[in-house]
This record gives structure tokens, C-alpha cells and sequence, in this order.
């Protein structure tokens, strides 16, 4: 996961997507990834229409092709990890090109690559469409308890701060001479850590202090009308919707492919 | 490495979402104690913290390197309630933020990466520094808490494997790999907190949570010679009751809908591994694992219990475990108080 984290995650737009209120596009994704995962690995259909529907998403919501794809390299260790289960896998095996493969590790790779996929897109376009602040409003009005909330919302705020603190430090580290190459190296970056650790909760102490200056009792105010109304509801809920009629349909008519 | 969507199935993810829900509400209330109102904002900045913390690559061995995970650290700094707050917060940022980490996998990241290397590393913190005293106790026992901390959540992901993985690796074969990477990493790690939790130690020692009985009481001396030893006045915010009951009954009540519910569509074919077992010819004469007789064993193929009816059961049972942990940390708690 060291990768990956540096990108531009919100992309300022005013399409449909965009204006949905947060809390429905949050429980559409989670519902629609739980669609997905719950889907037998089997049915081919069912994952192909999964992935036409959230094209679907993209196009609606103007996001380029390039962005879903620069940030889907967050994905890449599980792609290896998958792609290496075929060969340690257990069972059956089949040699196609001379390469000795097994079996239930190939469907178990498939499963995986598909399913992380599809969930890691949907989590794309939700983040793409969804001012940061407003995602973690939209989850406290999905009853996710406000503390929680509070904290992930003076990270978000604090991240790039503390971020810019570590650049700073490995600059001045580099600047230096230093090179982490063996285990003899780490005492340096532990020492660069405990500083660090020291500088961020020295910021929060200083944040508390200022913000209970300005009458901070302990809960923030939420300033925006978040209500959302049926429509919007329904309009968000055509994803998860059209993944659940596909899923209920191949499990009732059985037209979903090779195994089902 | 963060779990994705599609790695564990439908039941695993579901019972251990419903177990990361029970232990965040518990460290909600913890953390109250640990922190009062200063929470918001001193675990937010922590949080920050362990997220570019867990940037920091390390090298491990000639050309590999691995990256802090951050549990034990955060919970020896900070004490583990917080801390179990603050990891589930970086796993939650980085699931909706960052795509790192499924949605339908929050939880099982939440239990592994948060609540498994944070009881496990403050458990093995406090039984050293119970038992000896001073600075350098301190450091060692970080460094055995993180050590232990890293494997112990790698077996963890290993016997969630072993439950509902989807992938038909022998469970020797990832018990083996996963121990053996992971004890090697966390060697890695166990260096980086000590060095860490030494390093703050010697700038700011009040700010180490696992450190706090090491401050020598204040000794007020006056001009007329006598001698006034102010004792440690630690102030306890008593915890606001019922905040947490609503989420955390929400949450009980979708689990176990979601696993009556959703397990019907679960497919009907052999998992990897049975299908692994039925190939090589291990099925009949294996005796089953120790629930083999059970009803619920095979989530119901056994007894004759409808699919849905055993993923209820099944969820009540993890929670009543999971919330008997809780209890009885709750009560060791306040009887330390």
C-alpha cells in the first residue's frame, strides 16, 4: 500500500453524480460491492454487467478513463498476489503453454481479480465524485457514530500537513548523505518517526487549544443541509438496484454461464 | 497489504465487520477516558500520524522492505483505546478515500490491521512492563509487542482464510508463507516502534501512554526544609453512557439480516477447498475439522439447517464471543481504575 496514495482523489464537477447527496452514493456503493462479492464466481454475465454499469458511472459522472486507471494501480500487489495463486495452488492442474496451473487457483484468481476490481472502481468513482468532508458527513448520517466522524475529518484536514512534515524530514535526511539500504539504517527513520510523532500530537494539543478558544464543546456544527430526498434516493439506488436484478435473475433463470 | 473485495466470502466479511463494529463502539468509550474532549483533534493528528508512519518503507532483508503497520505503536504511545480509534480511522480513510482496502472487507481489515495488532501488542507491552520497570523495559517491551503484534495478525488473516478464503491454497502452505514473511517483518517493525518509542521517551516521556507510571511524583521542597510528595492525580472522565447503542444495535440487526439473507445466494458448489479436499481424495477419509459433526459445520450442508438460519447463528455466536471479550475488558478496566 505504499503506492498510490498521492493522487488527486476529488474531482470537482456538477454532473448527476456529483449532485447526489453523499449518504446515497456511499450505502449505493457499499450495496453495490456487496452485490458483487456475494455473486458466484461462475457467472460471467453477471460480472460483465457489473462492469458495463459502473462504465456507466464514469461516463455519467465525466471522470476520464485515465484517472480510473492511473488510481487503480493501488490495486497492483493483489494483482500479483492473484496472479501467483495458479501456481501454488492445490488440485487439478492444466498445462496450457507448457505452464503447469492449477485448476481451482485459476477460478480462485479470477474471483479475486474480478471482484477487487469492480470494488476498487466503485470505490474510485465514489471518491472522485465526493467532496472528502461531505463523504464523512454523508457517513455520520448513515449513523456511523459522529466521534469517529470528528477523527477522520481533522486527519483528512491534518494529512497533508503531516505529510509535508515527513517530506521535510526525508529531505533533510537525503540532503544529507542518507540512504536506507539495510537493517543497520532503520534506528535513523525510527528517530525520524518518534519526531514526527512528537510534532503531530505537539499540533494537536495547539489545534484543541485554538479551537477551544473559539468555543468548541466537543461536537461540530454541521452547517449543510445534507436531507436527502426520495428521488435522489431512488436515482442512487438504480446502481446497487440493476446489480441485485442482475444477480437475482441469473440466480432464478440460471443464464449466467459456464458453472451456474 | 490491505484485503480487497472478493478475497474472503459473504460470511466471513459480514461476521467480521460486526466484530471490528463491537470493538470500535468498546474504544469509542475507552478513548473517552483516555482522552475527554481533547479526542476529536488528538486522535485525528495521531491518525494522520500512523497513516505517513505507515509510509515509511523500511528495508528488511538484502532488496526487500516492508512497511509499518503501526498497531502496537500507536497503542503503546497512545494507549490501545485510542489507538484501536485511530487505526480503524486510517483503514476507513484509506477504504473511501484511496480505494486501498475493499468496502465489503472494512471490517476484516478494521479487525486484522486494527484490533489483532493492537491487543496483541499492548497485551504483550503490559505483561513485560508489569513485571519490570524502568526505561529500558519500556523499549524492549515495544519491541517484543510489535514483533509479536505483526505475526499475530498474519495468523489471524490465516485462520480467517481457513474459514472463508476463496482461493484453494493449502492452509500449511499460508499458515507457512504468511508466519514466515510476517515474523520477518515484524522484527522490522518491532525495531522501528522501540526505536520510535525510545526516541519520544527521552524528548517528551509524558506523551507515552504505556510509560506513565515511570514519572517520579512531584517533590515540593520549602525554604523551611520540609518535604510535600504531591501524588499522581490521574483525572477519569466517566464515559457518556448510550451513545454507542444505536450504531452498535444497527449494526447487530443489518448482520444479522445481511447473513440470513445474503448467504441463500451463496453458491451452492464445493468451496476451493473442499473441491481441493474431494480432488485429491481426501474428503471421505478426512474426520472433518473439530465442529465436524455439527449442524453448522459447512454453513448447514450438515444437519439439515437452511443455509440462512445457520449464517444468523453463526453471527450470534461470533458475537457473543466477541462481546464477552469486550465484557471482560470492560470490567478489567474499571476494576484498574
Amino acid at each position: 500500500m505504499g503506492a498510490g496514495h498521492h493522487h488527486q482523489l476529488y474531482r470537482a464537477g456538477d454532473t448527476l453524480v456529483h449532485r447526489l447527496p453523499p449518504q446515497c452514493k456511499l450505502a449505493a456503493v457499499a450495496a453495490f460491492a456487496m452485490a458483487v462479492v456475494a455473486t458466484p464466481r461462475e457467472w460471467f454475465a453477471a460480472f460483465g454487467t457489473y462492469a458495463l454499469l459502473l462504465a456507466g458511472v464514469v461516463l455519467l459522472a465525466r471522470i476520464p478513463p485515465g484517472f480510473v486507471l492511473r488510481r487503480m494501480a493501488i490495486e497492483i500487489p493483489f494483482v500479483v498476489f492473484a496472479l501467483a495463486i495458479p501456481f501454488v495452488g492445490t488440485g487439478e492442474r492444466v498445462s496450457p503453454l507448457g505452464l503447469s496451473l492449477s485448476l481451482p487457483g485459476l477460478w480462485a484468481a479470477w474471483n479475486i481479480l474480478a471482484k477487487a476490481t469492480l470494488g476498487v472502481v466503485a470505490s474510485i468513482v465514489l471518491a472522485a465524485t465526493t467532496e472528502p468532508r461531505l463523504m464523512l458527513l454523508g457517513a455520520q448520517r448513515l449513523r456511523l457514530p459522529p466521534m469517529l466522524v470528528q477523527i477522520a475529518m481533522f486527519m483528512l484536514r491534518y494529512l497533508d500537513v503531516i505529510m509535508d512534515e515527513m517530506r521535510r524530514m526525508r529531505v533533510a535526511r537525503e540532503s544529507r548523505g542518507f540512504t536506507a539500504r539495510d537493517v543497520r539504517h532503520i534506528p535513523v527513520i525510527a528517530r525520524s518517526a518518534g519526531a514526527l510523532f512528537i510534532r503531530s500530537y505537539e499540533r494537536g494539543e495547539r489545534v484543541h487549544l485554538a479551537m477551544l478558544s473559539r468555543g468548541y464543546t466537543g461536537s461540530m456544527p454541521v452547517i449543510q443541509d445534507l436531507t436527502a430526498s426520495a428521488r435522489q434516493w431512488l436515482l442512487a439506488g438504480t446502481l446497487p438496484g440493476a446489480a441485485l436484478a442482475v444477480l437475482l435473475g441469473t440466480a432464478l433463470f440460471g443464464t449466467g454461464g459456464v458453472g451456474a | 497489504m490491505h484485503v480487497p473485495d472478493g478475497f474472503f466470502n459473504v460470511a466471513v466479511s459480514v461476521s467480521a465487520g460486526a466484530v471490528a463494529a463491537a470493538g470500535t463502539a468498546v474504544c469509542l468509550r475507552g478513548a473517552r477516558r483516555e482522552l475527554d474532549d481533547r479526542t476529536a483533534p488528538m486522535a485525528g493528528l495521531v491518525a494522520a500520524f500512523i497513516f505517513a508512519v505507515q509510509m515509511l518503507n523500511f528495508p528488511v532483508a538484502a532488496g526487500t522492505s516492508g512497511h509499518l503497520l503501526g498497531g502496537a505503536l500507536a497503542a503503546i504511545l497512545v494507549g490501545p483505546y485510542t489507538a484501536v480509534l485511530c487505526m480503524a480511522v486510517v483503514l476507513l480513510v484509506q477504504g473511501f478515500f484511496f480505494a486501498d482496502g475493499g468496502l465489503t472487507a472494512l471490517g476484516v481489515n478494521i479487525t486484522l490491521m486494527g484490533i489483532v495488532t493492537v491487543l496483541t501488542g499492548w497485551g504483550v507491552f503490559r505483561l513485560i512492563t508489569q513485571s519490570a520497570h524502568g526505561r529500558a523495559a519500556v523499549t524492549a517491551a515495544s519491541f517484543a509487542a510489535a514483533l509479536v503484534s505483526v505475526p499475530a495478525s498474519a495468523l489471524v488473516f490465516t485462520l480467517l482464510f481457513w474459514v472463508g478464503g476463496t482461493a484453494p491454497i493449502e492452509i500449511g502452505t499460508v499458515a507457512a508463507a504468511m508466519g514466515g514473511v510476517h515474523v520477518l517483518i515484524g522484527i522490522g517493525e518491532g525495531l522501528i516502534t522501540a526505536v520510535t518509542v525510545a526516541t519520544v521517551l527521552a524528548a517528551r516521556p509524558d506523551l507515552v501512554y504505556g510509560a506513565r507510571g515511570l514519572a517520579a511524583p512531584l517533590v515540593l521542597r520549602g525554604a523551611d526544609g520540609d518535604v510535600t510528595v504531591t501524588p499522581d492525580t490521574v483525572e477519569r472522565v466517566p464515559a457518556p453512557a448510550g451513545k454507542a447503542r444505536p450504531f452498535l444495535l444497527a449494526g447487530v440487526g443489518l448482520t444479522l439480516v445481511l447473513a440470513g439473507v445474503v448467504s441463500f445466494f451463496a453458491s451452492g458448489d464445493p468451496d476451493g477447498l473442499e473441491r481441493v479436499a474431494e480432488d485429491e481424495g481426501f474428503l471421505a477419509q478426512a474426520t472433518g475439522h473439530a465442529f465436524g459433526s455439527w449442524s453448522l459445520a459447512d454453513y448447514g450442508d450438515v444437519g439439515g439447517i437452511p443455509v440462512g438460519v445457520a449464517g444468523v447463528v453463526g453471527v450470534g455466536i461470533t458475537l457473543v464471543a466477541g462481546g464477552a471479550v469486550a465484557y471482560g475488558a470492560r470490567r478489567r478496566d474499571r476494576e484498574g481504575a
